[in-house]
């Protein structure tokens, strides 16, 4: 009787110990084969002499066509993401420490709901909002690296907002309290003093929002345009990345498709390395700030 | 007695709707250490906080009464003034972690003002001899203030909040949370500092303010029940509940 018991107790334990390996399986497949396939495949376009400096080369239907240009796509979304930031860093930054230092006014709450249902808010909608209000208002700039960077930094910002929020949660009253007593006024002690103290925080939600906006293609539709070549200026449609991938992939011309890959592996290449560049450095901080 | 310095008229400190603090009239005299004790929760922390205008800034807190520094009501000032003139140390060593100890003396003087770099120099030094810690860190006023042991990282807050050179000195149980040695220290501290500042402490323990204090004053349940020299309080207080309380009957 206690044998059977213990035994179907290991039984269970075992069953459980397999399906719980299966999901994580599960989770890591399609992340494992998404790199792979990027590698395969994007590698040789990456690595092709002149892919990172030429323009995206006219559609193509022989397999013998060359394959080289997604240099302008890189620039385009390091422009448009870059000045996104602009946008969404400070404007993030600051709701949040209205939000969360100066809650006695009451508005704080309305901040804090209001990104949170902006976060669920699809990033498609945000491009066609932008792009609706400037088609009809400023038509001429209507597609342009500043529709592009508002419709980016309309979808960054409510994640800069909520992060920083808990960052800000994070440091202790009695920061805040040693700053007052000493007579420092409210707006230093909080840039200054609680601002600093929560960096870590604030930084990796800045690095989480800018790597999303990167891969991000939906909100771009509208706003960005779509362009083959370098940067023309900010009131220009202009390339980036996540569009080449999605028109590349779509063409059915086999140079575009490969070129698409080859956006693929770069895209993944530079999250993964925004990522492990940022962990250390935040790491590195709270080290010196004896956070951790 | 020597001259008033702090004057509480009346004062009234609400949490809600809930009074923590109840009409509470007490004269601070100047150059002393006065000591405030009673049980948990008897509004003894409130009541300090009240003298800086900390507690107000606390979510629907509110106070009712008058606060006198000399012969100025604080609630007709600038909190911040205020509170440039009327420093304080917490219960728990509260140091700015992103900050050096030279930072951490200095943040009065590098936030409140543009001083120089010798002014600044000489006033953390200044700052620190006083609260018996710069022979500890002379060496190292560059290190985290974090690597400091927590009997130091107090006396840091101590030489912090000197160094906005007020003129009272509020301290909520400092050693609460401090060894018997640091607590030692810091006691010391606190009977050289009477020599040029008033300072009000609250302490749950009867012998410290026994130790450090010229008055003292005994709370319970949000009043004020005797307030008086600590020789007088301890040995011959004049309410049965002061009594009870020191003999320890309850609390």
């Amino acid at each position: 009787m206690t044998f059977d018991r213990y035994a179907r107790r290991k039984l269970l334990s075992h069953i459980i110990a397999v399906l719980t390996g299966l999901c994580v399986l599960a989770v890591l497949y399609p992340l494992a084969s998404i790199v792979y396939e990027a590698f395969v495949n994007g590698g040789a376009v990456l690595f092709q002499v002149g892919s990172l400096t030429s323009v995206q080369p006219p559609p193509c239907s022989t397999l013998s066509c060359k394959t080289v240009g997604i240099g302008p796509a890189i620039q385009g979304t390091l422009i448009v993401v870059g000045l996104a930031a602009g946008i969404s860093v400070p404007v993030g930054v600051l709701a949040a420490i209205f939000a969360s230092e100066y809650r006695a006014w009451g508005l704080g709450r309305a901040i804090s709901f209001t990104a949170d249902v902006l976060t669920g808010v699809p990033s498609i909608i945000m491009g066609a909002f932008i792009y609706g209000y400037f088609v009809i208002y400023y038509p001429q700039i209507a597609l342009s690296f500043y529709t592009g960077a508002l419709a980016l930094s309309a979808l960054m910002i409510p994640i800069i907002v909520r992060t920083t929020e808990e960052a800000l949660h994070v440091v202790p009253n009695s920061v805040r309290e040693a700053a007052m007593a000493l007579g420092i006024s409210k707006w230093k002690a909080t840039l200054r003093i609680v601002l600093v103290a929560s960096l870590p925080g604030v930084a990796t939600g800045v690095l989480l929002a800018v790597m999303r906006a990167a891969g991000e293609a939906a909100p771009l539709l509208f706003t960005l345009g779509y362009s083959t070549l370098w940067f023309q200026g900010l009131d220009h449609p202009g390339a980036n990345l996540p569009l080449l991938i999605f028109l590349g992939a779509l063409s059915g011309y086999p140079n575009l498709v490969k070129l698409a890959w080859g956006a693929t592996l770069f895209l993944l290449i530079l999250i993964l390395i925004v990522n492990v560049i940022s962990r250390f450095a935040i790491h590195r901080m709270q080290v010196r700030m004896g956070g951790v | 007695m020597n001259a008033t310095k702090v004057k509480t008229d009346h004062l009234t400190a609400y949490y809600g709707e809930k009074p923590a603090v109840i009409d509470v009239s007490l004269e601070f005299p100047e150059h002393a250490v006065s000591a405030i004790i009673g049980p948990s929760g008897c509004g003894k922390s409130t009541l300090i906080r009240c003298l800086n205008r900390l507690h107000e800034t606390g979510l629907r807190t509110r106070v009712e009464g008058h606060v006198f520094l000399d012969s100025e009501d604080i609630y007709q000032l600038d909190p911040v003034r205020v509170r440039r003139r009327i420093g304080m140390v917490f219960q728990k060593p509260n140091p700015f972690v992103t900050m050096s100890i030279y930072n951490n003396v200095s943040a009065a003087l590098r936030f409140n003002g543009r001083p120089s770099r010798e002014e600044t120099d000489r006033q953390v030094v200044r700052s620190l001899q006083q609260a018996a810690l710069w022979d500890e860190v002379k060496d190292r006023v560059d290190a985290p203030a974090v690597s400091l042991s927590g009997g130091q990282q107090q006396r840091l807050c101590i030489a912090r909040a000197l160094t906005a050179e007020p003129e009272v000195l509020l301290m909520d149980e400092p050693c609460s949370a401090l060894d018997p040695i640091a607590t030692a220290k810091i006691e010391d501290l606190i009977k050289k500092l009477k020599e040029e500042y008033t300072v009000i402490i609250v302490t749950h323990n009867m012998q410290q303010a026994a130790r450090v204090a010229d008055y003292t004053a005994f709370m319970y349940i949000g009043k004020l029940i005797e307030f008086g020299p600590t020789e007088d309080l301890f040995e011959r207080p004049k309410e049965s509940l002061t009594e009870a309380y020191i003999t320890g009957r309850f609390g």
